[in-house]
């Protein structure tokens, strides 16, 4: 995947120039075509909190919300985003407290390695700007593309569940 | 993933200039960029098309529903006049990858997503589909997921999409444009069936784009039902589906479209089975005659026999829902 050489034949594998607002912040960023949006985070930028899990859309360990939708960023390309909002784990709370996921993941223990997490956050922050789930069984279904192999639904359920009515209040990310 | 030229164009015709036997399109990129990690998809250059005009959708003159090829597949899931006008299509969407995979998907890219047939994505075994001539280890190996219907000597992978299922029941066209101009493809005739040339899914050329799907004014507004069975409850991919639609004249079914997934290289239709169905009474035998003619010639694998069984009771029970109305 990061694949930093390019094959011969010249500079139709050129650089690309990309602006891109990340957690609020303005970045103008030189990227590869073959740059994922999930590698540009995390080995360009040093921003790890985004998972690679499975690199292939199967685990939802690397979503993000990019203008406020839930995406897999191991299945995008960085140079697909030009002029995107992205906002990730790392985005999601004020200077002096937790985004209400966030709160509500640690106040029912809704983990347990905890790598699946930032996914499961930013999958559910999606799932309130969404609108869409309302009942317990709309929970499960909507929040299937994480998996945590920990096997900590029951709380991930619980904290989603409790989390998204104030979310949808405040209209988050 | 192989090094790869990139380019943005921002008109149809330029898009479709740059096309060629070395170039992809790029929408929402959730298949191909998995393709391309697995060195299944080896592109010189993408083409990434998100910046052309395709994200409308809007009335046609006659009535029916003309969806731009970019419209994700959430949003058109969601969409006012698909909820109302096309609920099928709208529960099929639903029943297919994850929100976050329907987010990025695409229309025109949901057509085009190709098998997940596991030899097929193994780059180191042979493949007829990725490698013409190479051969098919799916049909002596494990092939639990693979086709019962319309399979050739030559490759037994099935079509993955659940929006394609709804998409055939409800016969919509698809729009594409190329070199020669637009042209306007029925959906049953969109995909193909594997035969000695695996290595093609669908009658598109490699520089053709597609620009829009489109649905024929509504119908099955009321008697509808797509079901999936899998492994398990959520984000899988089917190993049968049923999309039904009736259309009822009191206890009598006056019209019946019957789609499957999951059972062969494209949506599965039979017209005799649905002609079956007309003038007769929504029951548990007529349902069974119907599941008959459309497995009929079924030809199951070492592993996937359970699957006719399957696709017979899901058939029924499809149907059932369908002539119950809105309360599945």
């Amino acid at each position: 995947m990061n694949a930093i050489t390019p094959p011969p034949g010249g500079n139709s594998h050129a650089v690309h120039l990309i602006s891109l607002s990340i957690n609020g912040k303005k970045h103008e960023l030189e990227v590869r075509p073959w740059t994922t949006l999930l590698d540009l985070l995390r080995e360009n930028l040093q921003m790890t909190g985004t998972k690679k899990g499975c690199d292939h859309g199967q685990c939802g360990a690397c979503t993000v919300l990019v203008d406020g939708r839930r995406i897999n960023s191991c299945l995008t390309l960085a140079v697909m985003h030009d002029g995107a909002e992205l906002t990730t784990i790392e985005g999601l709370a004020s200077e002096d407290a937790l985004h209400p996921m966030q709160a509500a993941f640690v106040k029912h223990d809704a983990f347990q390695c905890g790598y699946c997490t930032p996914g499961q956050i930013c999958s559910a922050v999606g799932l309130a700007n969404e609108g869409r789930a309302h009942s317990s069984a709309e929970i499960r279904e909507m929040m299937s593309g994480n998996l945590c192999r920990c096997g900590a639904y029951n709380n991930i359920h619980d904290a989603v569940q409790e989390a998204l009515p104030v979310c949808r209040g405040e209209g988050t990310a | 993933m192989i090094p790869f030229a990139y380019s943005k164009p921002t008109a149809v015709d330029e898009a479709v200039k740059m096309a060629g036997p070395d170039a992809r399109f790029i929408a929402g990129g959730t298949n191909l960029l998995d393709l391309m990690k697995e060195n299944v998809a080896r592109p010189e250059r993408l083409i990434d098309i998100n910046a052309l005009p395709l994200r409308d959708v809007e009335t046609t003159a006659t009535g029916g529903l003309r969806v731009g090829a970019l419209v994700p597949n959430s949003d058109l899931a969601w969409h006012p006049e698909v909820e109302a006008r096309y609920p099928l299509l709208s529960q099929a969407i639903l029943a297919g990858a994850s929100p976050q995979l329907r987010n990025m998907a695409t229309t025109g890219g949901n057509l085009l997503q190709r098998t997940r047939c596991y030899y097929f994505y193994d780059s180191a075994v042979p493949c007829n589909k990725r490698e013409p001539g190479s051969g098919c280890p799916a049909k002596e190996g494990v092939n639990r997921i693979h086709a019962i219907l319309g399979a050739s000597d030559q490759c037994v992978a099935t079509h993955p999409s659940d929006m394609c299922v709804a998409l055939a029941a409800l016969e919509a066209e698809v729009i594409v444009t190329g070199p020669g101009g637009e042209r306007r493809i029925p959906f049953a005739d969109f995909h193909r069936l594997p035969g000695d040339q695996p290595e093609r899914d669908n009658v598109l050329e490699a520089d053709e784009l597609i620009l829009a799907v489109e649905l024929p004014a509504e119908r099955f507004t009321t008697h509808y039902a797509y079901l999936k069975l899998r492994d398990r409850a959520s984000y899988a991919f089917a190993l049968v589906s049923v999309a039904a639609a009736l259309e009822m004249d009191g206890d009598r079914i006056s019209t019946a479209r019957i789609a499957l997934g999951g059972v062969a290289h494209k949506p599965w239709r039979v017209a005799e089975a649905e002609a079956l169905l007309v003038g007769q009474l929504a029951d548990q035998a007529n349902f069974a005659k119907a599941a008959d003619a459309l497995l009929r010639g079924a030809q199951p694998l070492e592993h996937n026999a359970f699957k006719v069984e399957l696709a017979h009771g899901a058939i029924i029970r499809a149907l059932g829902e369908a002539a119950g109305g809105i309360t599945q």
